[in-house]
């Protein structure tokens, strides 16, 4: 053991009797990050439950891969750093779920095993771990497989008519209307009886679990809601350019992956910003991206790609957005 | 000049010890631009072991000539005489391959582990040492070019030298054919170095 390390044990000790420590001095406890991602998990149920009802086998398979290759991902790169093992903080389980949740059910299990330890060792671990990766880990591994396996992610790994479900056997609403213009009817997209990524389809189980996050201030609610008003105005201003394509804007707040994004990937609190305005300012940054990547790209849905780039300007709009001292002109 | 390191040290630290993309990380252009099939990685290698042995000779061989402050001009216009002669004969003889290396030839010109080697070897040395020098680093340059580029055909496409080495069912990893596998592939190679070497 070196001197240094010998200094910061004695130090730990002494604030161990006499209660030395920095600010911000809370007194509330309450608020570990286990509890944030228990949060996240009891706010997830209504979304994995919508998608086990939709897809059945499908869904339960993705989740139990993606959740056991994330642990098991966790596990080999905690222990290659020499770091204490830090499985119980749920934070792993949380990035299985979501990658699994942003994946259509019938990718094959490889594409889910690959975007797990992708995620958590390209977009998490080489970092420095939990709290200090600059990009959403989920996302980084949905993404290398978005690029890598395209045609396992794509519309046509969507079609599959030996399937049980009769969901699954047609393109997802997004595909459709970009490729044929035909329009689905709002309840379907609401209700989420439909294909699509398996967390993505039901506007109703995200936007319960996600009232419950911001309610619990697990989730800051400025950024959905950045979000939201973006792609309402955009939409609003795209209707009114073209008004006889019949994608209203409730079609583009229901459809796609928009609410699951705007409440479960864009609010994870280490790659948003920091400040109220901020985290408003990169919502409002995710949806203008995701309405570009609609409207004006070869890709149906944006939302991976939004989240990535803002995530990106992070450190920008923090840097922009520090809270002037009391007493300061 | 007695603490200069003699050729057969030259030699092997060009190959591991002080390898110029692992080691060193210079001429990191040609290592993410033309890594992604075998064929490419080896005929840039052979490009740049030409150019570098041939330029690192001429320089020691003219090195009582070298003004200090023209050093670096003599060495860029000597390198640019090999690098024009490369892309010449590979224009005439493998015009496909030139084709697809396309600027990165030319842009051997600006390749720093050749004027790096011009400037730290063969301008203060014999041209035996130089000679030598300058196999070492080629030799080092084309074993981290070509195992970038093996990782990313078999990954990529199935195929070593486009021949298929893994079964036909191989979902091709389309990401690693593409640049962002060639940052990926370089970043964690470099990281399994580091790691390896500091295990020691």
């Amino acid at each position: 053991m070196t001197k240094k390390e010998d200094r910061f044990t004695t130090f730990e000790k002494a604030a161990g009797k006499l209660n030395v420590a920095s600010s911000p001095h809370l007194v509330d406890t309450a608020m570990t990050t286990r509890s944030m991602m228990i949060d996240v998990l009891i706010s997830l149920a209504p979304v994995i439950l919508m998608s086990v009802y939709v897809f059945h086998w499908y869904a339960v398979k993705q989740l139990l891969i993606c959740i056991a290759s994330c642990l098991a991902a966790e596990a080999l790169f905690t222990r290659m750093r020499n770091k204490p093992f830090s499985l119980l903080d749920y934070s792993a389980v949380i990035t299985g779920v979501i990658i699994a949740m942003s994946m259509p059910g019938t990718a094959p299990w490889f594409v889910s095993v690959i975007a797990s330890f992708v995620g958590i060792g390209i977009g998490k671990s080489v970092f420095g771990g939990i709290g200090m990766n600059i990009f959403n880990p989920a996302m980084v591994g949905r993404a290398f497989v978005m690029i890598a396996f395209a045609g396992y992610l794509g519309a046509s790994g969507y079609e599959d008519a030996g399937s049980l479900v009769d969901a699954i056997t047609q393109a997802t609403p997004m595909d459709i209307f970009k490729q044929s213009g035909v329009v689905p009817s709002l309840s379907v997209l609401f209700w989420g009886v439909t294909n699509g990524s398996l967390g993505e389809t039901s506007a109703i189980a995200c936007i319960i679990g996600g009232v419950y996050l911001c309610i619990r201030r697990t989730a800051s609610w400025e950024i959905p809601l950045g979000v939201i008003l973006t792609v309402a105005v955009l939409g609003g201003i795209q209707n009114i350019v073209s008004p006889d394509s019949g994608w209203t804007v409730l079609h583009h707040l229901f459809g796609g992956a928009l609410l699951f994004g705007a409440f479960f990937i864009a609010t994870d609190p280490v790659t948003s910003p920091l400040t109220p305005k901020g985290k408003f300012i990169f919502g409002a940054g995710v949806g203008a991206i995701i309405m570009l990547l609609r409207l004006f790209s070869g890709y149906p849905e944006g939302v991976m790609f939004a989240v990535l780039l803002m995530n990106a300007l992070t450190p920008l709009i923090n840097r922009w957005n520090v809270p002037k001292p009391l007493g300061e002109h | 000049m007695a603490d200069q390191p003699t050729a057969t040290e030259r030699f092997i630290q060009g190959v591991l010890p002080e390898n110029p993309v692992y080691r060193q990380l210079l001429g990191l252009c040609p290592v993410l631009a033309v890594s992604n099939n075998m064929k490419a990685a080896v005929t840039m290698a052979a490009s740049v072991t030409f150019v570098l042995l041939c330029a690192n000779v001429v320089t020691s061989l003219i090195r009582n000539l070298l003004k200090p402050h023209l050093r670096i001009v003599v060495f860029t216009l000597t390198i640019a005489t090999f690098v024009t002669i490369a892309d010449r004969i590979l224009a005439a003889y493998l015009y496909q391959m030139s084709k697809t290396l396309g600027p990165y030839i030319p842009l051997i010109i600006v390749n720093c582990i050749i004027i790096c080697r011009c400037e730290v070897c063969a301008s203060k040395q014999s041209v035996f040492t130089a000679a030598s020098d300058a196999i070492g680093q080629s030799l080092g340059f084309a074993l981290a070019l070509s195992s970038i580029a093996a990782i990313r055909e078999i990954l990529g496409t199935g195929m070593f030298f486009e021949l298929r080495v893994l079964p036909a069912a191989w979902p091709d990893w389309v990401i690693m054919a593409l640049p962002p596998g060639a940052f990926l592939t370089f970043g964690v190679m470099l990281a399994a170095i580091n790691w390896i070497s500091s295990n020691k």
